[in-house]
């Protein structure tokens, strides 16, 4: 298996984070009655993001390492 | 009922995690080489890859709508189902039986009844828990198709087929490491989807000191005792003291003993996550790197309707009420998707449902990976067609995943039309399973036990299943699906729940007892030699001394059964 999952699961949160924090930062504030007040769409599509981009630093680290040993199969763990 | 427009972030959300679901499939495609690599994943996943999934597959329609629902209607004692029942079943699993399922190299677990038993024992597992997959994903996807009907307004019949085609598509592409890849997504997308919900709704009652005390008056006014929402275990003393009508003994034997040991040491649909695991290590640490997020869930899952309940009791002040039916109760399976509503703006409202729907469609998933894997290896290769190539059964099993979905899709209109008749086929499965997990733990941990002994036995659980719940009612039965069918009502129980506790209970026991007495007086057919890797007494265990102790399964086990008593302890 030469598949890293956390490509994936990094590449889809940063994107979704990305872009809820995006539309955060255009929005109506109206919008955040419902949410008590908070532009919960900014901030919780930074909190995505920031999660999106550690699971791709990992990723990247093992492909690194991996790279550096390349005898050594299983670079999904 | 409050029906909600999507706004155009809302879709784009949605479709950003379909790209994802269906990507990974795509690119998985070209790894399913033999049939071991579509229905095992190669056995080759890391362990904490197979461990999200094992806790994901779980995480259906039945977990999320239901354990909020139980939420709102019985409180906190809802997460007995975590901290008494599943969690101590995973570590089990993973410590005391793993060695046989992964050591036995069973590739399913009918599979590992025919090697420790005979064909006809295997045959029985294998149709009973075949049929029970299809239509477990047939009411995924009738829950599913329902709920987007009613809060948005979507079609019933779109809902349906699209998210079928989708699952059908990703499986059918990369089998099991494919569902199990998405299983994973699925895992981080429902907790990250659920977690602004939880804070949301905590910082709304006042933190979990305003919760109480809000439930506090929901409780006093059905006429229990003010911390009947809130507390896990005080009200437990006698049935009558807390909402759930269940009593100590009914809720440790027959929840956290019989039925949770039942469903997560012997059910293939979890079980399978583990098999697909890399080494025995991988294996045994499985289930229970499973349990270290599954004892968090309550605060995602059962928290959300307990805030629901405590706000529809001040539903004028706060605006959020769970609507009634017209015998006044009020409808609970829709306070967490009604708490996502309530809460969540555009763009976010997009994430929650993208988690919802992503919990529907890994219940569909995991069922038709599990199905697909009994159909080909148990009843396909052994009774249909022996001795064809591997090629031969790795294209049954992609046929066998059309099969299974469209089977499933086929459920979904049968549970639209005829309630009752899902109640009915829910009912006897309930009374094949319940007697499971006696065949399992005498055919692991005593050599004795023989295939007339476990077939038996589990034809006597069954009937004693059906015996007690035909004799038996909870109060308030309308209908027979909910017992006393025999015409004879010898005992009547405060819930519904309690009366199931006690039929698994019976049923249990019936099952362990005429295992045991058929088996001393029938004839073993197995050699001790062929029940090397099968038995306790023929095995040797796994040796972890190699492994730094933190990371040793028995270390774990221990560190996560510690956790979970605190937790119980914490919300006594």
């Amino acid at each position: 298996m030469g598949h890293d999952l956390r490509w994936p699961i990094g590449a889809m949160f940063a994107l979704l984070g990305a872009l809820l924090a995006g539309y955060g930062l255009v929005s109506d504030g109206a919008l955040y009655q419902r949410s008590l007040g908070v532009n919960v769409n900014l901030w919780w599509g930074l909190c995505l993001l920031a999660f999106g981009l550690v699971m791709l630093a990992f990723a990247r680290r093992s492909a690194r390492l991996n790279a550096a040993r390349p005898q050594e199969p299983g670079s999904t763990t | 009922m409050p029906s909600t427009g999507l706004a155009f972030i809302d879709y784009a959300v949605i479709g950003v995690y379909f790209l994802f679901v269906l990507g990974i499939g795509w690119i998985l495609r070209r790894d399913m080489r033999s049939s071991e690599d579509f229905f095992l994943s190669g056995r080759s996943l890391p362990a904490w890859i197979s461990g999200l999934a094992f806790l994901s597959a779980n995480l259906g329609a039945q977990e999320v709508i239901g354990m909020g629902a139980s939420g709102a209607k019985y409180g906190i004692m809802t997460s007995h189902f975590y901290w008494v029942g599943a969690i101590p079943a995973m570590v089990f699993v993973g410590l005391f039986m793993m060695p046989f399922y992964y050591g036995s190299r069973a590739r399913s677990v009918p599979e590992y009844l025919k090697l420790r038993f005979d064909e006809k024992t295997r045959a029985f597992n294998a149709v009973s828990f075949a049929a029970m997959t299809i239509f477990s994903s047939g009411i995924s996807m009738y829950a599913m198709g329902l709920l987007l009907a009613t809060l948005l307004g979507w079609d019933f019949d779109v809902s349906v087929l699209v998210s079928a085609v989708i699952v059908l598509a990703y499986i059918v592409l990369g089998g099991l490491t494919s569902a199990i890849y998405n299983e994973v997504l699925q895992f981080f997308l429902i907790v990250l989807g659920f977690v602004p919900l939880v804070t949301l709704g905590l910082m709304d009652v006042g933190g979990w000191d305003g919760l109480t005390s809000r439930l506090g008056a929901v409780a006093t006014e059905q006429g229990y005792a003010a911390g009947a929402w809130t507390n896990s275990w005080s009200h437990l003393g006698s049935a009558s003291a807390n909402p759930m009508g269940v009593e100590w003994f009914g809720m440790a034997m027959g929840l956290g003993f019989v039925l949770s040991f039942g469903y997560w040491c012997t059910d293939f649909l979890v079980v399978q996550r583990a098999m697909a695991a890399k080494s025995m290590e991988a294996a045994q640490r499985t289930p229970l790197i499973a349990a270290v997020p599954k004892m968090l869930f309550p605060a995602l899952v059962i928290l959300p309707g307990m805030i629901a309940m405590a706000l529809t009791h001040q539903a004028g002040a706060t605006g959020f009420a769970l609507p009634t039916r017209a015998d006044g109760t009020h409808t609970y399976d829709l306070a967490i998707p009604l708490m996502l509503i309530h809460y969540y703006p555009s763009g976010l409202l997009g994430l929650g449902l993208t988690a919802l729907m992503a919990s529907f469609m890994s219940g569909m998933a995991g069922n038709v990976t599990a199905f697909n894997t009994v159909w080909t290896y148990d009843l396909y290769q052994s009774y249909v067609r022996p001795n064809e190539s591997d090629r031969h059964y790795l294209r049954m099993g992609r046929i066998a995943t059309v099969g299974g979905i469209a089977l499933s899709v086929g459920a979904a209109y049968l549970a639209a039309a005829f309630n009752n008749i899902m109640d009915l086929l829910q009912l006897v499965f309930a009374f094949v399973n319940a007697p499971l997990f006696a065949t399992f733990l005498l055919g692991m941990f005593w050599t004795r036990a023989t295939g007339h002994g476990a077939f038996l036995g589990l034809l006597t659980g069954t009937g004693a299943a059906a015996l007690h719940h035909g004799l038996t009612v909870p109060v308030g039965a309308a209908t027979l699906v909910k017992g006393g069918w025999l015409g004879i009502v010898l005992h009547q129980y405060p819930s519904e729940m309690a009366q199931n506790f006690w039929t698994a209970i019976w049923a249990w026991s019936a099952c362990f007892v005429a295992t045991i007495v058929i088996s001393f007086v029938t004839r073993r057919t197995k050699s001790d030699d062929e029940l090397r890797g099968l038995v306790y007494a023929m095995t040797p265990m796994p040796e972890h001394g190699h492994l730094t102790w933190w990371r040793r399964p028995a270390t774990i086990g221990v560190a996560v059964l510690a956790l979970t008593l605190a937790l119980n302890l914490v919300f006594w």
